[in-house]
C-alpha cells in the first residue's frame, strides 16, 4: 500500500514535504546517507532524470554533488552544497547552493511504531527567493496554461 | 459578474482543462465518485494551499473587489482610474488593492507617480502547478526508496536469524 505524498507552502519562506514508510528510522536514514543507496532513489525514472554522478559524504561538513540528465534538457544539471548537521537516524540538514539564494533544507525520520514519518523542510532565505525558484521551475512548462489563462480572461471580459 | 470559481481555479492541475473538468474542487466535493477517495481531496487540498484560499476568499468576499478583478480582466488600470471608476477616496481603493494583492489575485507596478494594476491569476496558477510538479518528483522519488526500505528490512531480517545462529 502506498502512501501519500504530501507538499505544502507553509509560508512564504517554506516549503514541507511529508511521506510515511513502512520500516524502522534507521533504515531510512541510512538509505538518504550511502551514496550507492541514493543513487537507487533520487533520481526516480517516472520524471525523466537520471544520475550522471552522484558524490556524497554524508556526515557533519561533508559536502555533495549530484548531476542530472534529463530527458528534456541537453544540459546536464548539477547540484551541490554541504551537510550543515547529520545526526544519525534521526536529522540531516543541508545548503543547496546551486543557485544564489538556494534554500537550506532539513529532513527529520520520526520512528512511530514499526514506520517512520519523514518531514523535509525547506526554508528559503526569503519570499523572494521561494517565489523566484518557483517562477523558474515554471517557465518551460507553461505554455499551455498561458493559453487557458488567455481563454479566461476572454471569459471575464465577455461576462 | 465575475464567477469567482473560474478566478480561483482557473485551470485544473490535473486535467489541464478549465470550466468542464470534474476534478474542479467545487465540484470534487459534490460527487460521491471523489468524494470516496481520500487522497483524492487530500491532495486536492494541499496544491490549493488553505492559507492562500482564505486570503482568496477574503478578497472576494467584498462586491467592490470583485468589481475590481472584473475592471483589471478588461484592461490594466491605474489606482486613480479605479477610484474614479467606483467613486471612491483614493485611500480607499488602496486599500482595497492591497487586500487583493495579497490575496495574489492582483500585482501592481510603479511607474513614476502611477501605480498600475493587473490581474494576477498567473501567479497563483503557476504556484499551484509548480507545486503538484514538486509533489510528483518527491512521491517518484519516494516510491522508489519504499522499495529500498522493503529490501533493507528483509535484509535485516536474514542478517538477524543468521546472528542467532
Amino acid at each position: 500500500m502506498k502512501n501519500p505524498t504530501t507538499v505544502e507552502r507553509k509560508s512564504e519562506r517554506e516549503l514541507v514535504v511529508t511521506r510515511t514508510f513502512h520500516g524502522p528510522a534507521h533504515i531510512v536514514f541510512e538509505a538518504w546517507t550511502k551514496p550507492e543507496l541514493l543513487k537507487r532513489w533520487w533520481a526516480p525514472k517516472s520524471f525523466g532524470i537520471s544520475f550522471i554522478s552522484c558524490e556524497a559524504d554524508v556526515r557533519t561538513g561533508g559536502t555533495y554533488r549530484f548531476v542530472f540528465s534529463h530527458d528534456a534538457s541537453e544540459q546536464p544539471m548539477a547540484f551541490f552544497g554541504r551537510y550543515i548537521e547529520v545526526t544519525p537516524h534521526s536529522r540531516i540538514v543541508w545548503t543547496n547552493e546551486e543557485r544564489a539564494d538556494g534554500a537550506v533544507s532539513t529532513v527529520t525520520f520520526e520512528e512511530k511504531g514499526d514506520k517512520t514519518l519523514l518531514v523535509l523542510h525547506e526554508l528559503y532565505p526569503s519570499k523572494q527567493a521561494l517565489d523566484d525558484a518557483i517562477a523558474s521551475g515554471s517557465t518551460s512548462g507553461a505554455g499551455e496554461q498561458f493559453e487557458q489563462l488567455d481563454t479566461l480572461l476572454v471569459t471575464l471580459v465577455s461576462s | 459578474m465575475v464567477d469567482t470559481t473560474r478566478i480561483l481555479f482557473p485551470i485544473c492541475p490535473v486535467s489541464r482543462l478549465g470550466r468542464e473538468c470534474a476534478h474542479s474542487p467545487f465540484t470534487s466535493l459534490d460527487l460521491p465518485l471523489h468524494a470516496a477517495d481520500p487522497y483524492y481531496i487530500l491532495n486536492h487540498m494541499v496544491q490549493f494551499q488553505r492559507a492562500h484560499l482564505d486570503a482568496s476568499f477574503a478578497a472576494l468576499s467584498d462586491a467592490t473587489r470583485r468589481g475590481i478583478l472584473e475592471r483589471l480582466g478588461r484592461a490594466d488600470a491605474s489606482i486613480t482610474d479605479l477610484a474614479e471608476k467606483f467613486h471612491m477616496t483614493l485611500t480607499g481603493m488602496k486599500k482595497h488593492v492591497g487586500v487583493l494583492e495579497q490575496a495574489g489575485l492582483v500585482t501592481t507596478e510603479k511607474a513614476g507617480r502611477v501605480r498600475t494594476c493587473k490581474l494576477g491569476l498567473r501567479r497563483l496558477e503557476e504556484e499551484a502547478a509548480w507545486i503538484e510538479r514538486y509533489r510528483q518528483l518527491w512521491d517518484g522519488r519516494f516510491d522508489e526508496l519504499d522499495k529500498i526500505v522493503e529490501s533493507l528490512k528483509r535484509e535485516e531480517r536474514v542478517h538477524g536469524r543468521k546472528k542467532r545462529k
